[in-house]
Protein backbone atom coordinates (compact mmCIF):
# COMPACT_ATOMS: atom_id res chain seq x y z
CA UNK A 1 0.00 0.00 0.00
CA UNK A 2 1.63 3.14 -1.43
CA UNK A 3 1.44 6.28 1.80
CA UNK A 4 -1.44 8.41 0.94
CA UNK A 5 -3.57 5.42 0.42
CA UNK A 6 -2.89 4.31 3.80
CA UNK A 7 -3.51 8.32 4.69
CA UNK A 8 -6.54 8.31 3.00
CA UNK A 9 -8.50 5.61 3.99
CA UNK A 10 -8.43 7.05 7.62
CA UNK A 11 -12.18 7.83 8.11
CA UNK A 12 -13.04 11.04 10.35
CA UNK A 13 -13.81 10.72 13.63
CA UNK A 14 -17.22 12.88 13.53
CA UNK A 15 -18.04 11.92 9.96
CA UNK A 16 -17.14 8.11 10.14
CA UNK A 17 -18.89 7.31 7.20
CA UNK A 18 -16.30 9.86 4.86
CA UNK A 19 -12.68 9.36 4.51
CA UNK A 20 -10.29 12.18 5.03
CA UNK A 21 -9.67 12.49 1.38
CA UNK A 22 -13.58 12.41 0.67
CA UNK A 23 -13.59 15.15 2.77
CA UNK A 24 -10.83 16.99 1.74
CA UNK A 25 -8.73 17.67 4.32
CA UNK A 26 -6.25 15.22 3.61
CA UNK A 27 -3.39 17.61 1.60
CA UNK A 28 -0.20 15.85 0.61
CA UNK A 29 1.57 12.83 1.40
CA UNK A 30 5.01 12.74 0.30
CA UNK A 31 8.08 9.85 1.52
CA UNK A 32 11.15 11.20 1.42
CA UNK A 33 14.27 8.66 0.33
CA UNK A 34 15.24 7.84 3.64
CA UNK A 35 11.75 6.50 4.43
CA UNK A 36 9.74 9.43 6.48
CA UNK A 37 6.50 9.71 5.31
CA UNK A 38 5.23 13.15 5.85
CA UNK A 39 1.02 14.17 5.92
CA UNK A 40 -0.40 17.63 5.54
CA UNK A 41 -3.49 18.14 6.84
CA UNK A 42 -6.06 20.91 7.08
CA UNK A 43 -8.84 21.57 9.55
CA UNK A 44 -12.35 21.81 8.30
CA UNK A 45 -12.76 24.56 11.48
CA UNK A 46 -10.36 26.08 13.20
CA UNK A 47 -11.19 24.72 16.30
CA UNK A 48 -12.19 21.20 14.89
CA UNK A 49 -11.61 19.26 18.02
CA UNK A 50 -10.99 16.02 16.16
CA UNK A 51 -7.89 16.85 14.57
CA UNK A 52 -6.34 15.16 17.42
CA UNK A 53 -7.95 12.32 16.89
CA UNK A 54 -6.82 12.36 13.14
CA UNK A 55 -3.30 12.79 13.45
CA UNK A 56 -3.25 9.73 15.59
CA UNK A 57 -5.36 8.19 13.31
CA UNK A 58 -3.19 8.37 10.33
CA UNK A 59 0.17 7.86 12.37
CA UNK A 60 -1.54 4.58 13.23
CA UNK A 61 -2.69 3.77 9.88
CA UNK A 62 0.69 4.25 8.16
CA UNK A 63 2.50 2.14 10.97
CA UNK A 64 0.05 -0.89 10.43
CA UNK A 65 0.74 -0.17 6.63
CA UNK A 66 4.57 -0.59 7.27
CA UNK A 67 5.61 2.93 7.97
CA UNK A 68 7.46 3.82 10.96
CA UNK A 69 8.78 7.06 10.45
CA UNK A 70 5.46 9.19 10.25
CA UNK A 71 5.17 12.89 10.83
CA UNK A 72 1.63 14.98 10.36
CA UNK A 73 1.59 18.57 9.64
CA UNK A 74 -1.33 20.58 9.81
CA UNK A 75 -1.82 23.57 7.37
CA UNK A 76 -4.32 26.38 7.39
CA UNK A 77 -3.58 27.65 3.77
CA UNK A 78 -5.62 27.33 1.40
CA UNK A 79 -8.48 27.25 3.66
CA UNK A 80 -10.63 24.84 3.33
CA UNK A 81 -13.87 24.82 1.85
CA UNK A 82 -16.50 22.27 1.61
CA UNK A 83 -16.06 22.69 -2.37
CA UNK A 84 -13.44 20.21 -1.58
CA UNK A 85 -15.08 17.52 -0.87
CA UNK A 86 -15.24 14.62 -3.19
CA UNK A 87 -18.17 13.66 -5.50
CA UNK A 88 -17.79 10.33 -3.60
CA UNK A 89 -17.99 12.28 -0.45
CA UNK A 90 -20.86 13.84 -1.12
CA UNK A 91 -22.59 10.76 -2.25
CA UNK A 92 -21.73 9.20 0.90
CA UNK A 93 -22.83 12.02 3.09
CA UNK A 94 -26.33 11.94 1.50
CA UNK A 95 -26.33 8.19 1.93
CA UNK A 96 -25.85 8.65 5.38
CA UNK A 97 -28.73 10.84 5.85
CA UNK A 98 -26.74 14.01 5.89
CA UNK A 99 -27.27 16.60 3.30
CA UNK A 100 -24.18 17.33 1.31
CA UNK A 101 -23.41 20.99 1.08
CA UNK A 102 -24.19 23.53 -2.00
CA UNK A 103 -21.12 25.56 -3.45
CA UNK A 104 -19.95 28.06 -1.67
CA UNK A 105 -21.85 31.53 -1.96
CA UNK A 106 -24.90 30.04 -3.35
CA UNK A 107 -27.72 30.02 -0.70
CA UNK A 108 -29.86 27.16 -1.55
CA UNK A 109 -31.84 25.11 0.53
CA UNK A 110 -30.19 21.32 0.75
CA UNK A 111 -32.88 18.49 -0.42
CA UNK A 112 -33.73 16.06 1.79
CA UNK A 113 -31.58 13.14 2.22
CA UNK A 114 -34.50 11.48 3.34
CA UNK A 115 -37.17 11.74 0.81
CA UNK A 116 -35.38 13.72 -1.53
CA UNK A 117 -37.69 16.96 -1.45
CA UNK A 118 -36.27 20.30 -2.15
CA UNK A 119 -38.93 21.98 0.40
CA UNK A 120 -36.55 21.99 3.22
CA UNK A 121 -36.24 24.64 6.17
CA UNK A 122 -33.53 25.33 8.14
CA UNK A 123 -33.83 24.76 12.03
CA UNK A 124 -30.50 26.20 13.29
CA UNK A 125 -27.40 27.39 11.40
CA UNK A 126 -25.03 25.21 14.01
CA UNK A 127 -25.64 21.46 14.42
CA UNK A 128 -23.93 18.76 15.86
CA UNK A 129 -20.88 19.44 14.92
CA UNK A 130 -19.15 22.41 13.59
CA UNK A 131 -19.16 21.83 10.16
CA UNK A 132 -22.77 21.09 10.13
CA UNK A 133 -26.10 22.92 10.45
CA UNK A 134 -29.61 21.24 11.81
CA UNK A 135 -32.13 21.30 9.03
CA UNK A 136 -35.87 20.32 8.60
CA UNK A 137 -37.93 18.46 5.79
CA UNK A 138 -41.20 20.25 5.38
CA UNK A 139 -42.27 17.53 2.99
CA UNK A 140 -41.43 14.23 5.42
CA UNK A 141 -41.00 16.51 8.50
CA UNK A 142 -37.56 14.80 8.60
CA UNK A 143 -34.84 16.50 10.52
CA UNK A 144 -31.83 16.39 9.76
CA UNK A 145 -27.87 17.33 9.47
CA UNK A 146 -26.22 19.33 6.55
CA UNK A 147 -22.79 20.37 6.09
CA UNK A 148 -23.01 23.77 5.59
CA UNK A 149 -20.86 25.67 3.25
CA UNK A 150 -17.89 27.43 4.07
CA UNK B 1 -5.78 45.00 14.73
CA UNK B 2 -2.23 42.78 14.01
CA UNK B 3 -0.99 41.85 17.41
CA UNK B 4 -1.63 38.29 17.62
CA UNK B 5 -1.72 38.08 21.47
CA UNK B 6 -4.49 40.72 21.44
CA UNK B 7 -6.71 38.84 19.00
CA UNK B 8 -5.84 35.48 20.84
CA UNK B 9 -6.78 37.19 24.05
CA UNK B 10 -10.00 38.59 22.30
CA UNK B 11 -11.02 34.94 21.01
CA UNK B 12 -10.03 33.29 24.19
CA UNK B 13 -11.63 35.44 26.69
CA UNK B 14 -14.37 35.85 24.23
CA UNK B 15 -15.01 31.85 23.65
CA UNK B 16 -14.52 31.32 27.55
CA UNK B 17 -18.04 33.80 28.04
CA UNK B 18 -19.59 32.05 25.42
CA UNK B 19 -18.92 28.58 27.29
CA UNK B 20 -20.79 30.09 30.41
CA UNK B 21 -23.73 29.78 27.95
CA UNK B 22 -23.49 25.82 27.46
CA UNK B 23 -26.54 24.24 29.14
CA UNK B 24 -28.13 27.59 29.56
CA UNK B 25 -29.34 28.94 26.87
CA UNK B 26 -33.01 29.94 26.29
CA UNK B 27 -33.58 26.75 24.01
CA UNK B 28 -31.86 23.60 22.81
CA UNK B 29 -30.35 25.00 18.98
CA UNK B 30 -29.14 28.04 20.75
CA UNK B 31 -27.30 26.36 22.91
CA UNK B 32 -25.60 24.13 20.38
CA UNK B 33 -24.60 27.31 18.77
CA UNK B 34 -23.80 29.20 21.08
CA UNK B 35 -21.26 26.43 21.94
CA UNK B 36 -20.40 26.14 18.16
CA UNK B 37 -19.13 29.46 18.01
CA UNK B 38 -17.09 29.59 21.06
CA UNK B 39 -15.26 26.26 19.82
CA UNK B 40 -14.83 28.40 16.38
CA UNK B 41 -13.38 31.63 19.17
CA UNK B 42 -11.30 28.95 21.00
CA UNK B 43 -10.25 27.44 17.67
CA UNK B 44 -8.74 31.07 16.47
CA UNK B 45 -7.34 31.64 19.78
CA UNK B 46 -5.36 28.67 19.71
CA UNK B 47 -4.01 29.46 16.33
CA UNK B 48 -3.27 33.09 17.21
CA UNK B 49 -1.54 32.22 20.59
CA UNK B 50 0.51 29.64 19.10
CA UNK B 51 2.30 32.63 17.12
CA UNK B 52 3.33 34.74 20.35
CA UNK B 53 4.60 31.04 21.97
CA UNK B 54 3.27 27.94 24.16
CA UNK B 55 -0.50 28.23 24.10
CA UNK B 56 -1.09 26.48 27.53
CA UNK B 57 1.16 28.53 28.82
CA UNK B 58 -0.71 31.84 27.63
CA UNK B 59 -4.12 31.26 28.38
CA UNK B 60 -3.56 29.11 31.78
CA UNK B 61 -0.38 30.99 33.45
CA UNK B 62 -1.08 34.59 32.69
CA UNK B 63 -2.21 37.20 35.15
CA UNK B 64 -4.80 39.03 34.23
CA UNK B 65 -2.52 42.13 33.60
CA UNK B 66 -0.80 40.27 31.03
CA UNK B 67 -3.91 39.94 28.86
CA UNK B 68 -4.46 41.88 26.16
CA UNK B 69 -7.93 41.68 24.85
CA UNK B 70 -10.70 44.67 24.60
CA UNK B 71 -12.86 44.95 27.96
CA UNK B 72 -16.08 44.17 25.65
CA UNK B 73 -15.32 40.35 25.41
CA UNK B 74 -14.74 40.20 29.25
CA UNK B 75 -17.93 41.72 30.62
CA UNK B 76 -20.47 39.53 32.34
CA UNK B 77 -23.46 38.97 30.22
CA UNK B 78 -26.19 40.01 32.08
CA UNK B 79 -28.70 38.89 30.17
CA UNK B 80 -29.22 37.08 26.75
CA UNK B 81 -29.67 40.45 25.11
CA UNK B 82 -26.34 41.60 26.84
CA UNK B 83 -24.76 38.34 25.06
CA UNK B 84 -26.60 39.10 21.69
CA UNK B 85 -25.30 42.75 21.61
CA UNK B 86 -21.29 41.81 22.61
CA UNK B 87 -21.34 39.01 19.77
CA UNK B 88 -22.92 41.62 17.39
CA UNK B 89 -20.31 43.97 17.81
CA UNK B 90 -17.28 41.84 18.41
CA UNK B 91 -18.87 39.47 15.30
CA UNK B 92 -18.51 42.60 12.92
CA UNK B 93 -15.19 44.00 14.22
CA UNK B 94 -13.88 40.51 13.91
CA UNK B 95 -15.42 39.93 10.57
CA UNK B 96 -14.07 43.28 9.27
CA UNK B 97 -10.52 42.96 10.95
CA UNK B 98 -9.80 39.18 9.67
CA UNK B 99 -10.95 40.19 6.01
CA UNK B 100 -8.18 42.89 6.12
CA UNK B 101 -5.49 40.88 7.76
CA UNK B 102 -6.34 37.90 5.06
CA UNK B 103 -5.25 40.39 2.42
CA UNK B 104 -1.97 40.41 3.18
CA UNK B 105 1.08 37.96 3.54
CA UNK B 106 2.49 35.72 5.60
CA UNK B 107 1.19 33.69 8.97
CA UNK B 108 -1.44 36.20 10.46
CA UNK B 109 -2.92 36.23 6.77
CA UNK B 110 -2.94 32.39 6.43
CA UNK B 111 -4.74 32.00 9.94
CA UNK B 112 -7.14 34.97 9.05
CA UNK B 113 -8.34 33.85 5.81
CA UNK B 114 -9.72 30.78 7.72
CA UNK B 115 -11.31 32.73 10.56
CA UNK B 116 -12.59 35.31 8.69
CA UNK B 117 -15.14 32.38 7.08
CA UNK B 118 -16.27 31.65 10.41
CA UNK B 119 -16.57 34.93 11.84
CA UNK B 120 -19.49 35.24 8.94
CA UNK B 121 -21.53 32.36 10.70
CA UNK B 122 -21.09 34.61 14.33
CA UNK B 123 -22.09 37.92 12.96
CA UNK B 124 -24.88 36.60 10.95
CA UNK B 125 -26.02 34.43 14.35
CA UNK B 126 -25.98 37.75 15.96
CA UNK B 127 -27.75 40.11 13.78
CA UNK B 128 -30.47 37.27 13.32
CA UNK B 129 -31.37 37.34 17.07
CA UNK B 130 -30.61 41.25 17.16
CA UNK B 131 -33.64 41.34 14.18
CA UNK B 132 -35.87 39.03 16.87
CA UNK B 133 -35.66 40.73 20.19
CA UNK B 134 -35.26 44.42 18.65
CA UNK B 135 -38.13 43.69 16.55
CA UNK B 136 -39.85 41.29 18.77
CA UNK B 137 -42.20 42.02 21.42
CA UNK B 138 -42.22 45.29 23.61
CA UNK B 139 -40.42 43.83 26.61
CA UNK B 140 -37.71 41.56 23.86
CA UNK B 141 -37.36 45.41 22.49
CA UNK B 142 -36.66 47.12 25.96
CA UNK B 143 -33.93 44.71 26.73
CA UNK B 144 -32.18 44.43 23.49
CA UNK B 145 -31.81 48.42 23.33
CA UNK B 146 -30.85 48.16 26.99
CA UNK B 147 -28.00 45.77 26.27
CA UNK B 148 -27.07 47.72 22.99
CA UNK B 149 -27.00 51.08 25.63
CA UNK B 150 -24.87 49.08 28.05
CA UNK B 151 -21.99 47.72 26.20
CA UNK B 152 -22.16 50.37 23.64
CA UNK B 153 -19.37 52.46 25.54
CA UNK B 154 -16.76 49.44 25.15
CA UNK B 155 -17.30 49.34 21.36
CA UNK B 156 -14.49 52.01 20.97
CA UNK B 157 -11.94 50.61 22.40
CA UNK B 158 -11.89 48.24 19.33
CA UNK B 159 -10.58 50.71 17.31
CA UNK B 160 -8.11 52.39 19.00
CA UNK B 161 -5.21 50.34 16.07
CA UNK B 162 -7.59 50.47 14.00
CA UNK B 163 -9.37 53.81 13.45
CA UNK B 164 -9.87 52.68 9.75
CA UNK B 165 -11.92 50.11 10.30
CA UNK B 166 -14.88 52.10 12.21
CA UNK B 167 -16.77 53.60 9.50
CA UNK B 168 -17.34 50.05 8.04
CA UNK B 169 -17.93 48.81 10.91
CA UNK B 170 -20.48 51.39 11.76
CA UNK B 171 -22.39 50.62 8.57
CA UNK B 172 -22.72 46.97 9.48
CA UNK B 173 -23.84 47.50 12.72
CA UNK B 174 -25.96 50.43 12.10
CA UNK B 175 -27.75 48.21 9.35
CA UNK B 176 -28.89 45.74 11.85
CA UNK B 177 -29.92 48.19 14.26
CA UNK B 178 -31.88 50.04 11.81
CA UNK B 179 -33.37 47.09 10.89
CA UNK B 180 -34.24 46.24 14.60
CA UNK B 181 -35.88 49.15 15.40
CA UNK B 182 -33.54 50.11 17.45
CA UNK B 183 -31.17 53.49 18.69
CA UNK B 184 -27.85 53.49 18.32
CA UNK B 185 -26.16 55.54 21.09
CA UNK B 186 -25.00 58.97 19.23
CA UNK B 187 -21.45 59.57 19.33
CA UNK B 188 -20.90 62.61 21.46
CA UNK B 189 -17.62 64.56 22.34
CA UNK B 190 -18.13 63.69 25.90
CA UNK B 191 -19.15 59.65 25.58
CA UNK B 192 -17.71 57.48 27.95
CA UNK B 193 -14.97 55.58 26.33
CA UNK B 194 -13.68 52.74 29.19
CA UNK B 195 -10.82 51.80 27.57
CA UNK B 196 -7.42 49.54 29.15
CA UNK B 197 -7.55 46.13 28.06
CA UNK B 198 -4.69 46.44 25.43
CA UNK B 199 -2.57 47.56 28.28
CA UNK B 200 -3.53 44.85 30.80
CA UNK B 201 -5.38 47.11 32.94
CA UNK B 202 -9.07 45.31 33.12
CA UNK B 203 -12.49 44.92 34.95
CA UNK B 204 -12.60 42.52 38.18
CA UNK B 205 -14.98 40.33 35.66
CA UNK B 206 -11.67 39.18 33.68
CA UNK B 207 -10.14 38.23 37.15
CA UNK B 208 -12.68 36.16 38.47
CA UNK B 209 -13.17 34.39 34.41
CA UNK B 210 -9.35 33.67 34.45
CA UNK B 211 -10.06 32.17 38.02
CA UNK B 212 -12.38 29.60 36.67
CA UNK B 213 -10.34 29.37 32.68
CA UNK B 214 -6.80 28.47 35.27
CA UNK B 215 -7.68 26.66 38.08
CA UNK B 216 -7.69 22.87 36.69
CA UNK B 217 -4.04 23.73 35.38
CA UNK B 218 -2.84 25.65 38.39
CA UNK B 219 -3.69 22.72 40.41
CA UNK B 220 -2.13 20.28 38.33
CA UNK B 221 0.25 21.34 35.80
CA UNK B 222 0.13 20.16 32.50
CA UNK B 223 -2.71 18.27 33.37
CA UNK B 224 -4.82 16.94 29.99
CA UNK B 225 -7.51 14.47 28.91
Amino acid sequence: MTPYAAAASVVDPELPLVTIAELGILREVTEDPGGRVTVSITPTYSGCPALDAIRADIATALTRAGYHDVEVRTHLSPPWSTDQITAAGREKLAAAGIAPPGPVLLQIRPRCPVCGSPDTEELSRFGSTACKALWRCRTCAEPFDAVKPL
Amino acid sequence: MRDPLALGDDALIAAQRLAMWCARAPELEEDVALANIALDQLGAARLFLSCVGDEDELAYLRTDREFRNVLLVELPDADFAVLIAKLLFLSAFQHLNYGALAAGTGQLAEIAAKTVKESAYHLDHATQWTLRLGDGTTLSHQRMQAAVDEVWPYTYELFEDVPELRAPWLSTVDGVLTEATLTRPADTADSWKPTGGRSGRHTEALSYLLAELQVLHRAYPGASW
